[in-house]
């Protein structure tokens, strides 16, 4: 296994499409979560014609929803929640733009298509090690849906999170061993 | 008969809500350890972040995962316990509140299953009480994640699938379940009795301290090819391949009906919280 690169946002196409399934990373810049109702949300949005709550522009959707943050502290645990959930909704956000997700877990057949045809990246973290991942996030930001409490939009910098080229530009599939 | 106080029952149930979700049983840690000697590479990376993040949720004070879980609780009671001064269901009911408020661990509860929205409590719980003899009460709690949850399979088997077809049965939900439930994973499963009581066996099967042996051989010689089957797929810590995709294979059995043999996996994340008290 070789050792981490260390990657800054927004990433420019270039670098999305350099990116090789396996490849170890640590993220340095903004990510923005969003989970299953966000997801909801936005595709609502996106069918009416509305603007996404945020630019998609070399951004990074985190599918997370972090734990209540306790006192002087930035966030609490926070880590990847399993992708599955979300592929029936992605498609249409990487059509919009979206290009690279950060979540845990195999993708369906549709989704590596879009990533295939748009040139984004799937990234995996490891998922259950949030108090380690929560270390990594230097700032905290309401963006949207508030009312969905740990589902709601969050605006996060982060610093050296830890993450695995899962699904890359070209097809390989980091969970394709003969089994996901 | 012996009198437990329902505000006794609430103040244990939040503090095991809170133990259980912070700090790692001794169990699963011990398991961690071991597997750390045997596996290299990515794996190995894999499984030190883990134990790392052990150590920074104690240290911090902080939930090891931020999926709480459905809080499931069991209750042993025994039948020469009078409970006083309340519902017993609210009093669970309420300890989970507090645990989870207090404790900062995040509401993922909606209290219909359709119309979707929070309950800001992490209530209701899924309480499962059974009657034993004695003058006791015994609280389990085991704060359930659903990454883990959603892989979990029920299957109506009939009896000549026999023990093979329990066998293909167990290893296709692992196969199919892969990276999702956040391996090294424990796998709970539950044979016979009927639809309901396969599935909650594989639950409390769950609860087990991985390292203790099932008494009966014949089972323990079942979890322990099963075990070796399933850590023989490659899935690893985290789905990124490795030795370790399980910590442990617990199977619980109990009686049926001659024309069935229904088979129940619940697979637990690699935290497999759970955490118990006798009042």
């Amino acid at each position: 296994m070789g050792e981490y690169r260390e990657l800054t946002t927004p990433l420019s196409d270039e670098t999305i499409r350099s990116l090789r399934s396996g490849d170890m990373i640590y993220i340095t810049g903004t990510v923005y979560t969003a989970r299953d109702a966000a997801h909801q949300r936005m595709s609502e949005m996106l069918a009416a014609g509305q603007d996404m709550p945020f630019e998609f522009d070399g951004n990074i959707v985190f599918y997370a929803g972090p734990s209540p943050t306790q006192p002087g502290m930035v966030i609490g645990s926070i880590g990847p929640t399993t992708a599955g959930r979300m592929d029936s909704f992605a498609p249409a956000l990487i059509a919009r733009g979206l290009k690279v997700m950060i979540a845990k877990g195999f993708r369906s057949d549709a989704v590596k298509k879009a990533i295939m045809e748009h040139g984004g990246v799937y990234l995996a973290g490891v998922g259950g090690i949030a108090a380690l991942m929560s270390q990594c996030v230097k700032s905290e930001e309401l963006v949207a849906f508030e009312d969905l409490g740990p589902e709601a939009i969050r605006k996060l910098e982060v610093e050296k999170l830890p993450v695995v080229v899962a699904l890359d530009s070209a097809g390989n599939d980091v969970y394709d061993r003969g089994n996901k | 008969m012996k009198e437990i106080h329902v505000s006794d029952i609430t103040s244990k149930v939040a503090e095991l809500c809170i133990k259980a979700c912070v700090v790692v049983s001794p169990d699963v840690r011990a398991s961690m350890e071991q597997a750390v000697k045997i596996e290299k590479g990515t794996a190995l990376r894999v499984l030190e972040d883990m134990i790392k993040n052990q150590d920074i949720a104690i240290e911090r004070n902080m939930p090891i995962c931020q999926d709480t879980g459905l809080t499931v609780v069991f209750l042993e009671i025994g039948q020469d316990v009078h409970i006083v001064g309340g519902d017993l269901t609210d009093a669970v009911n309420e300890g989970v509140r507090k645990g989870y408020t207090e404790g900062y661990l995040r509401k993922s509860v909606v209290g219909d299953p359709l119309r979707r929205t929070n309950t800001n409590d992490n209530t209701p719980a899924i309480i499962h009480c059974d009657i034993v003899p004695g003058d006791k009460l015994k609280i389990t709690v085991s704060p359930k994640g659903v990454g883990s949850e959603n892989m979990s399979r029920l299957k109506m088997l009939t009896p000549g699938d026999g023990i093979e077809g329990v066998k293909n049965f167990v290893l296709e939900t692992i196969k199919a379940a892969g990276s999702n439930p956040c391996p090294p994973i424990v796998v709970g499963v539950g044979v016979g009795g009927n639809l309901e009581y396969s599935a909650k066996m594989a639950k409390q099967a769950l609860v087990r301290d991985i390292g203790t042996k099932n008494p009966d051989a014949y089972l323990a010689d079942l979890e322990a090819e099963l075990l070796e089957k399933i850590n023989a797929l490659d899935i690893g810590p985290a789905g990124l391949g490795g030795a370790t995709t399980a910590m442990a294979v617990h199977v619980n059995v109990y009686a049926t009906h001659i024309a069935g043999l229904p088979v129940a996996v619940n697979i637990g994340c690699h935290a497999n919280r759970h955490e118990e008290a006798v009042l």
